[in-house]
């Protein structure tokens, strides 16, 4: 039988091909992430929303001027350093794809593991921060109900935007957890290709983006 | 790069393996398979259907016959029938919730989309399978999970929610605002969060599948309309449904841990309780930014599969292939900005209301070019009337009549006065409850054949259509007449307003044609299973139709195409296409009348010289033969 077939298909668009030459898993995540952009812009501007029309709302320096092994006033010093952690572990994220491009299985293994550590030692801070506001200064500290410094919708809006975060973060970190194991398996070398590790990269990448948002609603501004 | 080409390798390294026989359990229960899959999302859909209208027949009972007995009911619904007889007050508003919820989400979302989606988009694309059949198959079983708990929900004994299917807080923050904002609260709002995980499943695939797996010369300038709704209302569920997920999330934590996200300064049973600082309108907002978006979600779907189903029936090429595609894309941009006009009277500013009411006034306007579109298909069409085609018609007719009211109730100083009576609930069940169910129903008599390789009987069709039809109109036309006399939605009983008491007649006469309709419905379900076992044999195509799904055998078995996938040359609407001038002169008249009246899409334009057009002459030259045997085609060359 004869099969008829166009040749000169210049057009990427033109179907038989993957338009942005990615393959149908990369696609999904950039899909997933769009979707879970949206969630977190909900949140925010939930937070927004109330903040406008609350009528006092606590100075953020002033909450967060704590920091452990130091007993002196260092506004935002704690937080800044968390969030340069999590930057960091973006950039060790790079350079764990960038090496699984090069098939260096023992790179790969190398930045997996620091953005692994990054991540964790990012959540273990995370958690000092809530112990230390949760506690708080000997006025009640703060819980969903109660809020020594403020309002009690800035300690719910904190405790959940930034919990909702460190989850993302948790399973960001059991995901390069699972990636790093079978790095370590040779599961991808003999797959021939890393694209696992792009894929919790760009996963990685976002909820460090998502952070540098809620970094700047419930701190800076 | 490299990775994208080497998956394609191994997809069709597995290809080839596919043919063992696999066990019951993976074929039917965990199938992979998105026909299969398809199939389970719309047995779903009937069931939930069943149950959703069933519960309306009730509640239509209490409003068209007030204080009737309904004894009768007592061994189905038990304590919620009172000592004296009557429908339990609070349970009225759990069935008035149900009912939404169940329509809307289960039957209009998942058991639209997730039916003919996963059914139509790889077999009309040629694709073997959705991007993750895995996925898929999750997809599925979280919708699943998420019917069982709703329906749990039913048999608790503080009921099942009850505060709207929109559940506004305070109203459903509170469970002592109500029995049913108790534990049927929690249930609903667990089952709509697996619910949403479905969806985002489903929808991720959906989008991925039509973007990366396109057979060759399948771009989307000849995509099929369905394809092209399903594709839009995947991004716009993808988008809108998250948004629910954090109001979803934020109401689990004002309800279960104390929270103030949605609460302030409330006094129930003469105490005050502690919440201060939140805003029951940030929920409203959150809600709305999915529920707006949702109606279209559940809207487009319907709309894409009457672009196909008029088409093929009218014989004709749908009118305005690009005006159709740009519509719905406006649509569900516009259905993002919209959302406040379900709001104009909860204390908006109301200068922001006139923009909204700016906003959702333009949506006529795209809605009217796809009703032109429709008509103007329709318009000298070579007409078959199959069942579908009816309830496509059907489907227009209900856009206008319910589009009509639209315009109305976008109004808001005329909102003021229709808010929350029964015209906002005739516009919504026609222009999209009734509407969207159409095209549902429109698809399955359409897509049967395809589905289980046996035709549905069309007599009992043309009967289940007329009465539907019929039924619908008696059921909500009397219902717009009522609501501008101010008659309330959500009330138990209108028999201690004076003002309503002229309305009681009218009142019964809804119910007797809601009853009727609903009944109807059991021809189609005995048409759909009678069928499924001892319906006529479908030929390959039965309607004469172009796009790819009816070249695959009768019953497509895994991967859908037993060969090579086909290749695609022209668009889907190659419908009566004349013969050209320079064919005609040659052709006798017999010989010209005796040519098919459709071209499937796997025609290349090298075979169809007679209806060509010259720019499409143009295009042979891109199609090269490839003879790997030594049958010549086309013998001119």
């Amino acid at each position: 039988m004869a099969s008829t077939t166009v040749t000169a298909t210049t057009n990427v668009w033109s179907g038989g091909q993957s338009p942005f030459k990615v393959s149908y898993g990369k696609l999904m995540m950039w899909i997933f992430l769009l979707s879970d952009a949206f969630t977190f812009s909900a949140l925010l501007v939930s937070y927004g929303m109330i903040r406008y029309s609350s009528e006092s709302w606590p100075v953020p320096e002033e909450v967060f001027s704590a920091m452990p092994f130091y007993h002196g006033y260092a506004p935002l010093v704690f937080v800044g350093i968390m969030t340069f952690i999590l930057i960091l572990s973006s950039v060790t994220m790079v350079l764990a794809v960038e090496a699984g491009h090069r098939m260096d299985r023992k790179g790969v293994e190398k930045w997996m593991l620091w953005t692994i550590i990054g991540g964790l030692t990012f959540l273990s801070c995370q958690a000092w921060e809530w112990t230390h506001f949760i506690h708080g200064t000997g006025a009640g500290g703060a819980n969903l109900q109660w809020n020594e410094y403020g309002p009690p919708a800035f300690a719910a809006f904190f405790f959940f935007i930034t919990g909702f975060h460190g989850t993302h973060v948790f399973s960001g970190v059991v995901l390069n957890y699972i990636v790093y194991y079978n790095t370590v398996r040779g599961v991808y070398d003999r797959r021939g290709h890393y694209e696992m590790v792009e894929k919790v990269g760009l996963y990685w990448h976002f909820v460090d983006l998502v952070w540098v948002f809620v970094f700047t609603f419930f701190y800076l501004v | 790069m490299d990775t994208a080409n080497a998956h394609v390798a191994e997809a069709h390294a597995t290809e080839a393996h596919e043919h063992h026989e696999q066990s019951f359990i993976r074929k039917y229960i965990f199938s992979e398979d998105h026909k299969v899959i398809a199939k389970q999302f719309l047995i779903t859909g009937i069931i939930w259907a069943f149950i959703g209208g069933m519960l309306s027949v009730f509640f239509r009972l209490q409003l068209g016959f007030p204080n009737m007995s309904m004894e009768w009911l007592r061994p189905l619904l038990g304590g919620w029938i009172t000592p004296t007889g009557q429908l339990d007050t609070e349970f009225y508003l759990a069935m008035v919730t149900m009912h939404g919820t169940i329509m809307v989400f289960f039957v209009l979302t998942a058991g639209l989309s997730g039916t003919f989606s996963n059914f139509l988009i790889p077999l009309q694309i040629g694709a073997r399978d959705m991007a993750s059949g895995f996925m898929n198959m999750l997809s599925y079983w979280f919708f699943f999970v998420s019917s069982v708990i709703m329906f749990i929900s039913f048999f608790i004994s503080t009921g099942p929610a009850s505060g709207g299917w929109v559940i506004y807080p305070p109203l459903s923050a509170l469970p002592q605002a109500m029995s049913g904002s108790g534990l049927g609260m929690t249930l609903w709002l667990v089952s709509m969060a697996l619910f949403i995980v479905s969806t985002l499943l489903g929808g991720i695939n959906y989008i991925t599948t039509v973007i990366n797996m396109r057979t060759d010369g399948m771009s989307f300038s000849r995509l099929p309309l369905t394809v092209w709704a399903f594709f839009l209302t995947a991004i716009i569920g993808l988008l809108s449904f998250p948004v629910l997920l954090s109001a979803a999330l934020l109401l689990i934590l004002d309800r279960s841990f104390g929270t103030s996200f949605y609460l302030s300064e409330i006094y129930i049973g003469g105490e005050a309780l502690p919440n201060l600082g939140g805003s029951p309108i940030l929920f409203q907002h959150l809600f709305w930014f999915l529920g707006h978006p949702e109606v279209y979600i559940v809207l487009l779907p319907s709309l894409g599969i009457t672009s196909e189903i008029i088409s093929t029936n009218s014989r004709k090429p749908i009118f305005g292939y690009k005006a159709m595609i740009g519509s719905m894309m406006a649509i569900g941009f516009l259905s993002f900005i919209v959302w406040a006009h379900h709001m104009f009277v909860s204390g908006m500013n109301p200068f922001l209301g006139s923009i909204f009411m700016l906003l959702t006034l333009i949506i006529a306007v795209p809605s009217a070019v796809k009703v032109f579109n429709y008509i103007t298909t329709l318009w000298k069409g070579n007409i078959v009337f199959t069942p579908a085609m009816l309830f496509s018609i059907g489907l227009v007719s209900f856009f206008i009549s319910g589009g009509l009211t639209g315009i109305f109730l976008g109004n808001s100083a005329l909102d003021i006065q229709l808010h929350d009576t029964y015209f906002v609930v005739a516009h919504f069940h026609l222009v999209m409850g009734s509407a969207a169910f159409f095209g549902m129903l429109a698809g399955v008599y359409h897509w049967f054949p395809k589905m289980f390789g046996r035709m549905m009987d069309a007599r009992l069709g043309y009967v289940h259509f007329w009465l539907s039809f019929i039924g619908i109109y008696l059921v909500f036309f009397p219902m717009h007449y009522i609501g501008i006399a101010g008659f309330p939605r959500r009330y138990y009983s209108f028999t201690n307003f004076d003002a309503f008491s002229t309305f009681a007649d009218l009142n019964t006469f809804i119910t007797v044609a809601a009853i009727i309709t609903f009944f109807a419905q059991f021809i189609f379900l005995f048409n759909f299973f009678y069928s499924i076992f001892r319906g006529k044999k479908a030929p390959a195509n039965p309607w004469n139709s172009n796009t790819l799904e009816w070249t695959t055998p009768i019953n497509p078995g895994h991967g859908n195409w037993p060969g090579e996938i086909p290749k695609v040359y022209r668009w889907p609407y190659d419908y009566s296409k004349p013969v050209n001038k320079e064919y005609a002169a040659k052709m006798t008249q017999e010989e010209i009348d005796k040519m098919p009246d459709f071209i499937p899409q796997n025609v290349p334009y090298s075979e169809t010289l007679e209806t060509n057009l010259p720019e499409e002459n143009e295009k042979i030259k891109l199609e090269v033969k490839e003879d790997d045997d030594t049958i010549v085609v086309d013998p001119e060359k």
